[in-house]
């Protein structure tokens, strides 16, 4: 209410007494008393002195008001650990004693004190190790404050941060299991293809935009999408989820890629209006088993193929890189293939790939592409470096251009801040090929 | 790993144990070093580790210790050790030694206790509730430490000015790894290993301590074959720190006979 500091201006003092009335001899007269030994023994914290083997020699009134023991109780008859919970002085043995002896000093360390009738008093302790004219340690010296509103805290913030513990932990359980849907559990086996997939997951907290999957048409031909939906966490989340699953039901309507990523296109329109856009890029492949072995369009892929064709369609997306089977490499773009989702009649084209034994299909997100090369914070990795990259890789079989592209974002470290997922479709070699080199 | 005194000298390697680090060693080093090739170490988890060694499964039994006892033997080429294990490490030592006892030459086992949990006729001195009281104590303490312990520990070397402040500048620990040890080291029960021990071995104690009281250093003594037990006239856990002479002397009495 009001400020109670300074002198009362009228010099009167109307009641109250809490001013100090200047010239008050007898205050000050009490103030001079004040002797050393009064300060010791009645300080607002405990006194202990001991040997260097803790037994007690001194202590202080204060203290043993708050332990409820008389002074012959406690010098030359206890040590310091004695005062202690079991809990501490086990704390004290391994690591408060053996600090003290190496630094000569130790402070604000918790412990607890233990009263004659079972009390237990939180206080902090600091202790000295004096030493006589010859450096040699002769005593120790502590003092003990009371630390019960600090014990109550920190109990409290334990308590939160294990609490925060959890909830983190919950967290990214929930963000483990949901981008787990997201994404096939295990790479469907394709008849005489070998296939293999990679996803790095950028945060533990938050589900990553990326997808990918690959599954058979009725008619024998396989149809494989990878992707990434603009944004991170639960709203991106929701999306992919209607992308994959759109993706899945058009093709099995109208598997003609263009035709698959026009009806998503349409999808995404219809569902994300107005202010909401939501919008993705998408690289989606049919594969038709080679027309050469089993005739035009029939019959499945068999190891005996000689190859299989791939009708491509992007949507914004980073071009495909074909590993060839003779060595080298080249991106096999869908040239004008717009974003999906941004405007209800987006252009998609077409590319055909003809995979031939040994080579191998390469798709990617940009989480690859965008990442941070070691060293050079500014620069990203690109696509230039990943076509040598490529080109120096192949010929290589699916798995081992999966694996090896594992390898190469794990070399960026903390300059791969993105999600990343890989798909690899491969021919393998006939076994007579390999023999021949 | 720190390795001193001479080196061509019979091998003495030091294990720390709770609640420390190599530094525990110090007082005792110089005397050592004068006949010995002392190697001392930090285990994983404590001292300057690599933090990034750590797993809390491997280190949640002393065999994982153990595992690394044997492999810095391995590394360093380390024959004829005469292993010095303090506290918990003494049990680690027992554990390698049985493991890999041509590795050994001698055992000196200091201020160890083989079991720390009272069980039937056997006092180990402790209960489990005294145990969790521990691992309270280590938490509110570590509430002040970790703040300015765990990012160097971590190595945060943007933050330098971090290193400066340490209210200690020894025995540095992460507090979670420091509550594994806590656990793994109060809570192992390794009597029944004592009597597999076919290297010779030394047990010290302390008159007064508080963690292994004299009758469970007699029991260690007694399940070893062929052991010998060296009581100190000292107090507390630490004799390495609060009766250095004594136990330097107990340690090359001992090992200058292997």
């Amino acid at each position: 209410m009001m400020c109670a500091s300074g002198a009362d201006p009228d010099g009167g003092g109307t009641g109250g007494g809490d001013g100090p009335p200047g010239g008050d001899v007898a205050v000050f007269a009490a103030l001079l008393e004040d002797s050393a030994e009064d300060l010791y023994e009645n300080a607002p914290c405990g006194y202990l002195s001991t040997l260097l083997d803790g037994t007690i020699v001194k202590v202080n009134a204060t203290l043993t008001t708050w332990l409820g023991r008389s002074r012959e109780e406690l010098v030359g008859r206890r040590r310091f650990a004695d005062l202690l919970t079991v809990g501490g002085r086990l704390y004290h043995e391994t690591h408060f004693a053996p600090l003290l002896t190496m630094q000569g000093e130790i402070g604000g360390v918790a412990l607890e004190l233990k009263a004659a009738d079972g009390t237990r008093l939180p206080v902090l302790v600091t202790s000295l190790v004096k030493t006589g004219g010859d450096g040699q340690p002769l005593l120790i010296r502590t003092t003990i404050t009371d630390a019960r509103d600090r014990r109550a805290y920190e109990v409290e913030l334990m308590r939160a941060h294990r609490e925060v513990d959890a909830e983190r932990e919950r967290l990214q359980r929930l963000a483990t299991t949901l981008q787990r849907t997201l994404l096939p559990p295990t790479l469907s086996r394709v008849p005489g293809l070998e296939v293999a997939a990679y996803y790095h997951i950028a945060s533990a907290d938050r589900v990553g935009g990326d997808f990918y999957d690959l599954f058979p048409l009725a008619d024998g031909r396989w149809a494989f999408f990878l992707g990434d939906v603009c944004g991170k966490g639960v709203a991106a989340a929701a999306v992919t989820s209607l992308v994959r699953y759109t993706l899945r039901a058009a093709t099995v309507y109208d598997p003609d890629p263009v035709a698959v990523l026009r009806n998503l296109n349409t999808v995404l329109n219809h569902e994300y209006q107005g202010d909401d856009p939501r919008f993705c890029t998408v690289i989606f492949g049919l594969i038709s088993p080679d027309p050469g072995s089993d005739g035009p369009g029939s019959g499945p892929l068999t190891p005996d193929a000689l190859g299989c064709t791939i009708v491509l369609a992007a949507g914004g997306h980073p071009p495909a890189l074909l590993l060839r089977a003779d060595g080298g490499a080249e991106f096999r773009p869908t040239p004008g293939g717009q974003l999906v989702g941004v405007i209800p009649d987006a252009h998609f084209t077409t590319s055909t790939v003809r995979l031939e034994p040994g080579g191998t299909l390469l798709l990617y997100t940009d989480g690859l592409t965008e990442a941070r090369v070691p060293g050079s914070m500014a620069d990203r990795f690109g696509e230039e470096a990943l076509f040598d990259f490529a080109a120096a890789l192949a010929p290589a079989g699916a798995r081992a251009a999966v694996d090896a592209v594992t390898d190469l974002l794990a070399s960026f470290g903390a300059g791969l801040d993105d999600d990343a997922a890989i798909l690899a479709l491969g021919v393998p070699r006939r076994s007579a090929e390999e023999a021949a080199g | 790993m720190l390795v001193s005194g001479r080196e061509d000298g019979p091998v003495l390697l030091l294990a720390h144990g709770f609640g420390c680090d190599l530094n525990m060693w110090r007082l005792v080093v110089p005397v050592l070093e004068e006949r010995f090739k002392v190697v001392r170490f930090d285990h994983v988890g404590a001292g300057r580790s690599d933090p990034a060694a750590w797993d809390p499964e491997r280190y949640a039994t002393l065999a994982g210790y153990a595992d690394d006892v044997l492999a810095i033997c391995a590394e360093a080429e380390l024959r004829d050790v005469v292993f010095v294990g303090h506290s918990v490490s003494a049990m680690i030592g027992v554990l390698a030694a049985i493991r890999e006892p041509e590795r050994f030459a001698g055992l000196v086992l200091l201020t160890p206790s083989p079991c720390y949990i009272d069980d039937g006729d056997y006092r180990g001195g402790f209960s489990r509730a005294d145990i969790e009281e521990l691992l309270d104590s280590l938490d509110s303490n570590y509430l002040g430490w970790s703040a300015a312990m765990a990012p160097v520990i971590m190595g945060n070397p943007e933050r330098p000015e971090l290193g400066e402040e340490l209210t200690n500048s020894f025995c540095r620990t992460d507090p979670k790894m420091a509550r594994v040890f806590a656990h793994t080291t109060f809570l192992s029960d390794n009597r029944a290993d004592l009597a597999e021990v076919g290297t010779p071995t030394l047990v010290i104690q302390c008159r007064h301590d508080a963690i292994a009281p004299p009758e469970v250093g007699r029991f260690v003594h007694e399940r070893i074959p062929g052991s010998r037990m060296v009581t100190l006239d000292a107090t507390g856990h630490c004799p390495q720190l609060s009766a250095p002479e004594a136990t330097a002397e107990a340690i090359v009495d001992f090992a200058s006979r292997r």
